[in-house]
């Protein structure tokens, strides 16, 4: 890939509404992917591998559990800026951010939130510090959109539990040292367990051949009777809402990371077109060109006034799931745009690994599917505002 | 060992230039500001890497009001101790020097460091004017700098080579490319930059000895002009009479 010149746009001047520490970490995290990430990461997507060397580096720059309480080795940093981390990872690479999303919203998020003390000072200073990875289990083969319907088990053996079933598209699962995996037990109550690399039954099989999130690794589990001790149930809380709230802080890094891979492409974009000649004048002069690049920074500068305000929210405690959907939704769906178009205006060139966009727009793919659905969060807005839940159409949310 | 690294705060190599107050003020709206390159990449990490190799302290210094305070915590972050800010602007160069010579001529530093220039005005000058009104060694432009003891050794590029140097300490010298690697802060170092002391320090009575008259843009770059390879003669004429560089 070329030389990444990214220069971040800000036209409504939101950098005003950050503190000085956000802007510290933002330009942190913006410098240490401009000197190792970007050279790299073309090469990596392009060989489908994920560049493992970068984890020690995506602790130190405290992209793993931004927000964790400093005794147990996180920063403790606000929402925001666990924002503005993502943000500038998703700018190099949707699949760099969903290794730490994952890490930070999926496994140290339910271990903090529902963990024992036991569990919190085992797992999470290991976990912050890139030493151990982690993966999330919910979505199954026939239960993605209604993770309700999930058949993976546990049964209460009296010193372990006996867990079974099956879990797919599980970022970082062939690399990961633990899972938190959501299974039913015997009652049908859905529970958190961490299952740990070596249990034996315990497989994490990669899936290949993906277009997109080619940087990053998705696999399976497998649980063929795998002991689990009992000390590895996460006690605080069960029911679909524990890992649904660990969904809400997954999404609400997603919809700042959007707006990164958004900025790239603008922002390779709008360079293109000044450089590009083409009947003697650069193809930025051209109105049709200059309607794609003003679209493109009206929904950009949007999507950031959208997610500042949800940060504000979410750092007061007061963001609903249904605002972090909405963001979600909206910022996948602006990026994703944003991304064909750049690839428009980059002709050709567009097409290649000379620049990110097709991998932007490749990658946008799978965010747009990943952690609900686009169509899913629209109905949980419609929901939201109706009081009617649309999700399935057998009648029985009327009775 | 004590090292003091002064630092500058300078606009965004992407900022927008424009003038004010009939062009003799730089208009910083919507201007964003960075801690100066050369201060922050080479002074700033080798002052950290002798005090991690010898021990002591490294503080930063910087002479402007509290919007300078992001640079400061940023070189804090990036692993200064401390940091000093003398709460004055407005100064030219002899008055920047002045004011950091009266802070520190009773703080027994071993080494002061600063960047070769500053990216806005390339002025060169506050470095060796520290050491001036300290009565100390200048070393300029050196881009490697080591210690053995109480001596320094330190090198310069020089036209076709380059010169090394032996210092005893206390000494001033700037920093150019080569001295150090720069470093990106990590978060343990922006966490740790909270707390670290930043003192703001009052300025010494001093006045400006010189005035900017007036500031102006380079002229905005010209089209490509193509000639015929086999016209050469309207090469030469074009570079004598308009390019004016033969």
């Amino acid at each position: 890939m070329a030389e990444d010149r990214f220069q971040a746009p800000d036209y409504y001047n939101v950098d005003e509404l950050l503190t000085d520490e956000h802007k510290l970490i933002r330009d942190t995290v913006r410098a240490w992917v401009k000197k190792e990430v970007s050279p790299i990461i073309e090469d990596y997507a392009q060989r489908a591998e994920f560049p493992k060397q970068i984890i020690p580096g995506l602790a130190e720059v405290g992209a793993f559990g931004p927000y964790i309480p400093e005794e147990y080795g996180g920063p403790g940093l606000d929402q925001i800026s666990y924002g503005l981390i993502m943000q500038e990872l998703e700018r190099c690479d949707s699949g760099v951010r969903s290794t730490a999303s994952v890490q930070s919203s999926l496994v140290m998020y339910p271990i903090w939130k529902f963990g024992s003390e036991e569990q919190k000072k085992k797992y999470l200073p290991k976990l912050a510090s890139g030493e151990m990875i982690g993966c999330f289990g919910l979505t199954e083969p026939d239960h993605g959109s209604n993770p309700a319907g999930m058949v993976t088990n546990f049964k209460d053996m009296g010193d372990h539990y006996l867990l079974n079933g099956a879990k797919m598209w599980i970022t970082n699962s062939p690399i990961a040292d633990i899972a938190v995996v959501w299974a039913k037990n015997e009652e049908g109550r859905i529970h958190g367990l961490i299952v740990e690399r070596g249990m034996e039954g315990f497989t994490t099989p990669e899936i290949h051949g993906k277009w997109s999130l080619r940087a990053s690794v998705t696999g399976e589990l497998v649980f063929d009777n795998v002991k689990v001790p009992k000390e590895n149930l996460l006690p605080g809380k069960s029911g679909l809402g524990a890992p649904l709230s660990c969904l809400d802080s997954a999404r609400f890094g997603i919809a700042w990371g959007a707006i990164g891979a958004a900025m790239d492409c603008y922002d390779s974009a709008l360079r293109y077109s000044k450089e590009r000649i083409q009947f003697d004048v650069p193809i930025a002069s051209f109105q049709l060109t200059q309607k794609k690049l003003a679209e493109m920074i009206t929904e950009i500068t949007k999507a950031q006034l959208l997610t500042w305000r949800l940060g504000v929210l979410r750092n007061e405690g007061k963001a609903t799931s249904a605002q972090i959907s909405m963001a979600k939704r909206n910022n996948v769906e602006m990026a994703l745009k944003i991304a064909r178009e750049a690839r428009q205006i980059h002709g050709g060139m567009g097409i290649t690994g000379e620049y990110p966009i097709m991998r932007h727009m490749m990658n946008l793919e799978s965010v747009i599917t990943y952690e609900g659905t686009h169509d899913i969060h629209l109905l949980i807005t419609g929901y939201d505002i109706t009081g009617i839940p649309a999700f399935r159409n057998d009648g029985k949310q009327f009775k | 060992m004590k090292i003091l690294v002064l630092i500058s705060k300078v606009p965004d190599t992407t900022a927008k230039i424009s003038f004010t107050e009939n062009n003799t003020k730089f208009n910083t709206e919507g201007v964003q500001f960075i801690l100066n390159p050369y201060d922050e990449w080479y002074a700033l990490v080798r002052g950290i890497e002798l005090k991690e190799a010898n021990g002591g302290s490294v503080t930063v210094l910087n002479v402007g009001r509290a919007d300078n305070d992001p640079i400061i915590r940023k070189a804090l972050a990036i692993g200064a101790d401390d940091a000093v800010r003398i709460d004055t602007d407005d100064l030219d160069a002899l008055n920047v020097a002045k004011q950091i010579a009266a802070y520190a001529k009773d703080q027994n530093y071993d080494i002061i460091l600063c960047g070769k220039e500053t990216i806005d005005y390339n002025g060169s000058q506050v470095g060796g004017m520290v050491a001036q009104l300290l009565g100390l060694p200048y070393v300029s432009l050196a881009t490697k700098l080591d210690l053995n003891g109480d001596t320094a050794t330190l090198e310069r590029d020089i036209q076709g080579g380059s010169e090394v140097i032996e210092v005893k300490l206390p000494f001033v010298a700037s920093a150019a490319k080569g001295m150090a690697e720069a470093r990106i802060p990590n978060m343990r170092g922006i966490m740790a930059a909270r707390t670290k002391p930043l003192n703001v320090v009052q300025p010494v009575d001093a006045a400006n000895a010189t005035e900017v008259v007036e500031y102006s843009l380079p002229p905005s770059k010209q089209g490509c002009k193509f000639i015929d390879p086999d016209n050469v003669e309207e090469l030469v004429e074009l570079l004598h009479t308009e390019a004016k560089v033969i």
